[in-house]
């Protein structure tokens, strides 16, 4: 398949978040233990770190589903409200891709612009088109429900739901998990592609290494509710921290 | 059970206050309204039809011995549309279509979607549960009118071929239209639309609610079912003695 003509975006550049002394506890479970971060506004950040160590958690206060225990997450100086939420325009796209099944592909890409009645029917019908476009899914999918779509695909399909709110700041919760290498690869590239075209700042969570380190202009490691390193691709590689050169080092070599 | 039943009335506030928003719902709608009566119609008919076939058989036995044969159609007809028909569509509603809202928005919680949703500032509430609320509101007393003149055209029946009873078809409704006023129809009525308020926030609630996957979605219905079952028996009481005082 042909990359697709690039889209322009009416996206005005991305945000810049601010993390400051953010913890959360689920009861006596103390999830993030003093999270202070600082991500540029258009940067391609990626948080990696083991399963269980609050990656998605995380991710979920930057877009205020969840509220911290203690400390703040202020996007472009604010913190996060449901009316901040609108108005930066922030998407998530989530580990399942939380389409709607009982919509079609084309009605959950356009549910956004045709709920808050920003466009007329036959415009969001073109951007629909357009967006699925972008994310290389053939026309024919647009009248499918997402059951009847490949994991690959639904994940496709809520980029493409993503980019029709135009973000300033989209986040990917494990962009990657459960698909096949290739299609991860695919994946992969539609992420930094979709960041260097529309300058959204982009957080991405994934335990994938080869993806945190093929797509991140930074990368932070986290474990055990704690930001263990922080740095380029370059620097974490180099970064002799024994927990992170562990879950770098982890292989199915036999021993 | 408090913080439950707050979080209930919390729910109910917000879906009311969507409901300007309704019209713009009305697809929504209209495919609950669909999903119920299509669930629940042909249930609903054969459920009442042996309701009123069983009340003409164990009271008109009764009235017939006693000489009152005559009274069987006032007896079913009023036993029907105060007390039987909203509790009996109730019950039925709340196991077929409230624990499906349970399960159905359950999943869409388990399943990431309610949270897609608020990260597109959609409010959950107004895009689910209402459409869900109005359709059963509509819905269920639309039941309980089908329910009564099934179940009286089954008391009637049996009232006719049973051999014990033999009362005809005509004295059956001459006692019927003799006893059954408008208003005692009405009280059915406005009974099973609290009813139906009553399910549709208790099982949205649950379902939303839902923590978990697969397990935290049928703990949920579980919960959706019962609760409803439990309030819908002590609501009926409340405004059984609340309606009391107009039946005179």
């Amino acid at each position: 398949m042909n990359d697709p003509e690039p889209i322009q975006s009416q996206a005005t550049g991305g945000l810049p978040i601010s993390v400051r002394g953010l913890h959360m506890s689920f009861g006596a479970q103390e999830v993030l233990r003093g999270i202070d971060l600082e991500i540029k506004a258009g940067e391609l950040f990626v948080l990696m770190g083991p399963s269980g160590s609050g990656k998605s958690v995380f991710l979920r206060q930057l877009i205020g589903l969840e509220q911290p225990t203690t400390g703040e997450v202020l996007v472009d100086g604010q913190s996060v409200t449901d009316e901040t939420r609108h108005r930066a325009r922030m998407a998530m796209v989530f580990q399942s891709g939380g389409l709607l099944n009982s919509l079609t592909v084309a009605e959950n890409v356009g549910l956004y612009l045709r709920e808050h009645r920003l466009r007329p029917p036959s415009e969001i019908a073109r951007i629909v088109s357009e967006k699925l476009r972008l994310v290389q899914l053939p026309d024919d999918t647009s009248e499918k429900y997402p059951p009847e779509l490949s994991g690959g695909m639904r994940k496709r399909v809520a980029i493409a739901r993503a980019l029709t709110m135009d973000p300033q700041l989209v986040l990917f919760d494990e962009p990657t998990s459960e698909l096949d290498p290739l299609v991860a690869l695919t994946v992969g590239r539609e992420i930094l592609r979709l960041n260097r075209q529309t300058q959204a700042t982009t957080v991405v969570v994934t335990h994938d290494r080869d993806l945190a380190f093929g797509i991140a202009h930074r990368v932070a490691f986290l474990a055990e509710g704690r930001i263990q390193a922080l740095g380029t691709p370059t620097e974490m590689r180099a970064n002799p921290l024994p927990l992170l050169q562990q879950f770098l080092a982890a292989d199915f070599t036999p021993q | 059970m408090f913080r439950d039943l707050g979080q209930m009335l919390l729910l109910l506030g917000n879906t009311v206050r969507g409901i300007p928003q309704a019209f713009r719902r009305r697809r929504a709608v209209g495919e609950q309204l669909y999903e119920i009566g299509n669930a629940s119609l042909f249930m609903a008919c054969m459920l009442s039809f042996f309701i009123g076939g069983v009340l003409a058989l164990q009271g008109g036995a009764v009235l017939v011995h006693r000489g009152l044969g005559s009274q069987v159609g006032g007896l079913v007809g009023l036993s029907m549309c105060k007390e039987l028909a909203p509790v009996m569509m109730a019950i039925l509603i709340a196991g077929r279509i409230g624990s499906a809202m349970a399960a159905e928005l359950g999943s869409m919680q388990a399943y990431q979607e309610v949270d897609a949703l608020r990260t597109m500032n959609i409010h959950p509430i107004r895009y689910l549960v209402l459409p869900r609320l109005i359709a059963i509101a509509i819905a269920l007393p639309a039941l309980v009118i089908f329910s009564n003149i099934v179940g009286w055209l089954g008391g009637a029946f049996i009232a006719s071929f049973n051999p014990d009873i033999a009362v005809p078809y005509a004295t059956f409704m001459a006692s019927l239209k003799d006893m059954v006023r408008m208003r005692d129809i009405l009280h059915g009525l406005l009974k099973s639309f609290v009813f139906a308020i009553a399910i549709g926030t208790i099982s949205c609630h649950h379902g939303l609610q839902t923590r978990g996957g697969p397990r935290g979605v049928g703990r949920s219905v579980t919960k959706a079912v019962t609760n409803s079952i439990v309030l819908v028996l002590l609501l009926d009481y409340i405004l059984t003695r609340i309606l009391l005082p107009f039946d005179a």
